[in-house]
């Protein structure tokens, strides 16, 4: 609880300086009314029975008196103190606590017409002494009269009593208090009675209309003296903290550009998003046909957020908190110790439970509370179901531009039903997301199975192939798609043509290896036969040198021999020079020959 | 005095109820309460009016009470009083308020259920 002071409605209270208000500490009432109801003036609640109208008065004084520290006076035409208590004490408003530190009082005014006569002149003096009592009892600057019409049931005059209520709104403006006067809405007019006529600074009403059986809350400022403030018809809800006005079209597309990228939680598909994964505060969509693995991707981003740290909200639609646990964890993601650690919040209904503008409104409020980094819709088609289609399409809009607003990067998942054109979202978002996942079944070999393709990614170099989106207990995975001459090949044709092709890959080794085997081995071959060759050759030499030393020791006995003969003769002297010159010549020839 | 109570006095008397009451109404003392704001024109009327109602009906046995809430404005919620003035019956039971000056005696005899009926009585009688 608490008020929220978006920057709208500082800019619009800057422009209107010289007319005070006071604030409602209503979240969304202050922005469109830009500030509050005016300060000092009596304001006009108006709206049929069951509208709000008592607890967005009763909502304005509480939160005056302990937010603003300003005390107001209730004053019931309709109900009593303690039935008034009770029924905004399950909205967290204890009004005997503040009646206690005289902030507040409740007075409760009975008219039962079947005990009043009348005769002659009178006027109302009585409840303008008993209001003025008891704002000065506790020095109230706030006043409601709910319903003050009531008088016109048990008075007969009516002259009297308009002349007296004019005269009380006068008074009321002369005492300075911030007046709420609330007024059944009539045929053909705002109020029953024609109070508007009286209440002319500040008209709001309240609507409550039921279209295809869904109730949807409405308010709009039908006037404001003096104020620039929003004209259209903004949807509100009533819920545990009390009463929510959403100023939805107070968005606009200035909100942050991030440069940060985060993971998908799936590295391939990362790698498919040129590297890094998605934009930080974007828009993504998932979309494709029942059962292509939405959920799944999902929950991957999720769980890859809630380990960088970052606070995650996920609206399901269609499954339990319980389920959608149990689910993930058949993938091998463990989505409950997020849950326990307070990052990651389910928020689980049914699209059908409540209307567009409360979903919006849920969403809106614990996106407030929660303040999570990244939010999941699974799915938003199934919104259309709370809704026609035109209504489901602004609300997306108003939903994305306002989580962008907030700097939350939003994970849509968007079911493509058979008979429809694939590449199209139910709810027309898909030009408004900044990347789009299709995933898609494909139908081979009597096999069904899951592919994923970036469809588109603003501001990134994304993959163009198409691969095959696998889940495995140990999460999701992206595969290479095989494609052969029949097209696209997937599951066990994939894994066929995986084992072909490595089959064919081992028989490309095998004959490579053979090949080197083969000249390896012709290669030993060769060596082998030149250590032959060499063998024989050596044998040869050696021959061929013990030959020629047994000829030179032939030679040289010959020469010996001579010699001796020589000697023995003792002919001539001189012959032994020559001799010796003989000696060396055989040698020689010797060494002649074995060149040649 | 309980709400309960209030309620079953606040229905309506058939004529003979009515005639029954104002019988045994005949020995009791009359406890009437007239709220006023200030001394205004209006208030000092519908008081002289009162006066002159009790002395002619109901002589020495009734007892007005003048409140002023401008002295006394927490007083207003225990009748709940919102016109100026409002004679209130306190005694005889039920109880009844009487809103305006009192101009119109009949209507206030009516409405003090000193005289029984409506106006189509008194044509009668």
């Amino acid at each position: 609880m608490g008020i929220r002071i978006t920057k709208p409605a500082q800019e619009m209270d800057k422009g209107n300086r010289s007319l005070p208000k006071a604030r409602t500490g209503i979240q969304g009432l202050d922005e469109i009314t830009g500030g509050g109801f005016p300060r000092g003036r009596p304001t006009l609640i108006c709206g049929s029975a069951g509208a709000g109208k008592t607890l967005l008065a009763m909502e304005f004084l509480v939160r005056g008196a302990t937010e603003y520290n300003e005390p107001g006076v209730f004053m019931a035409f309709e109900e009593t103190a303690p039935e008034l208590t009770q029924n905004v004490r399950s909205l967290g408003f204890n009004l005997d606590e503040l009646a206690k530190e005289k902030k507040f009082v409740i007075d409760f005014v009975r008219i039962e017409r079947s005990e009043i006569d009348e005769t002659g002149d009178y006027d109302l003096e009585g409840l303008f002494i008993r209001l003025g009592a008891a704002i000065d009892a506790i020095g109230a600057e706030r006043v409601v009269l709910d319903t003050i019409e009531n008088l016109f049931a048990g008075l007969q005059n009516e002259g009297i009593l308009r002349a007296e209520l004019r005269r009380l709104f006068r008074w009321l403006k002369d005492r300075g208090v911030t007046a709420v006067i609330t007024a059944e809405r009539g045929d053909g007019a705002l109020t029953r009675h024609g109070l508007e006529e009286y209440v002319s600074d500040c008209v709001i009403l309240l609507d409550h209309r039921v279209t295809d059986q869904v109730s949807t809350r409405r308010l709009r400022i039908v006037k404001y003296r003096g104020t620039a403030h929003g004209t259209n018809e903004y949807p509100f809800l009533i819920d545990k903290d009390g009463f929510n006005v959403l100023p939805v079209t107070s968005l606009g597309l200035q909100h942050q550009v991030s440069e940060k990228r985060i993971s998908s939680g799936v590295s391939r598909l990362d790698t498919m998003l040129g590297g890094e994964g998605f934009y930080r505060n974007t828009t993504i969509l998932v979309s494709g046909t029942a059962g292509t693995g939405k959920t799944s991707l999902a929950a991957s981003f999720v769980d890859a957020a809630c380990r960088r740290g970052e606070r995650c909200l996920y609206f399901s639609f269609e499954e339990s908190p319980g389920q959608l646990i149990r689910n993930m964890r058949s993938i091998g993601l463990n989505l409950e110790q997020w849950s326990k650690k307070k990052l990651l919040q389910f928020h689980s209904s049914r699209a059908t439970f409540y209307g567009l503008e409360m979903h919006l409104a849920i969403i809106y409020k614990l996106v407030e509370e929660f303040q999570p980094k990244v939010v999941v819709l699974d799915p938003v088609g199934s919104l259309i179901q709370a809704g026609n289609r035109r209504d489901a399409h602004t609300m997306m809009i108003r939903l994305i531009d306002f989580l962008k607003q907030r700097g939350v990067t939003a994970f849509l998942t968007n079911l493509t039903s058979g008979g429809e054109a694939l590449e199209r979202t139910d709810v027309d978002i898909s030009s408004i997301v900044d990347t789009w996942l299709f995933m898609r079944d494909i139908e081979l070999d009597g096999e069904r199975n899951r592919a994923l393709y970036v469809l588109k990614s603003r501001g990134m170099a994304h993959s163009n192939q198409l691969r095959e989106f696998l889940l495995t207990p140990q999460g999701v995975d992206l595969l290479d798609v095989y494609v052969g001459p029949e097209g696209m090949l997937t599951g066990s044709s994939r894994l066929s043509q995986e084992a072909r092709e490595k089959g064919d890959a081992l028989a490309r080794r095998q004959n490579a290896e053979r090949k080197v085997r083969d000249r390896m081995r012709k290669q030993e071959a060769l060596e082998a036969r030149i250590a032959a060759l060499r063998k024989e050759f050596e044998v040869e030499e050696a021959e061929a040198e013990t030959m020629s030393g047994e000829a030179v020791s032939r030679e040289q006995l010959i020469a010996d021999n001579r010699e001796i003969m020589f000697r023995s003769r003792q002919a001539d002297l001189l012959r032994i020079g020559s001799l010796q010159k003989d000696r060396r010549e055989p040698n020689e020839e010797v060494r002649r020959k074995r060149g040649g | 005095m309980k709400k309960s109570e209030e309620n079953e006095e606040a229905r309506p008397l058939s004529l003979q109820e009515i005639g029954e009451r104002n019988e045994t109404a005949a020995n009791e003392v009359w406890q009437l309460r007239l709220y006023i704001a200030g001394q205004t024109p209006r208030s000092l009327a519908a008081f002289a009016n009162l006066k002159q109602i009790c002395e002619e009906h109901l002589a020495g046995r009734y007892n007005i009470e003048i409140v002023d809430l401008v002295k006394h404005p927490q007083l207003a919620a225990g009748d709940q009083i919102l016109a100026i003035p409002t004679l209130v019956r306190k005694l005889p039971q039920p109880l009844r308020k009487i809103v305006g000056d009192l101009r119109d005696t009949e209507r206030a005899l009516v409405g003090l259920q000193i005289r029984s009926g409506a106006i189509g009585n008194e044509v009668s009688k």
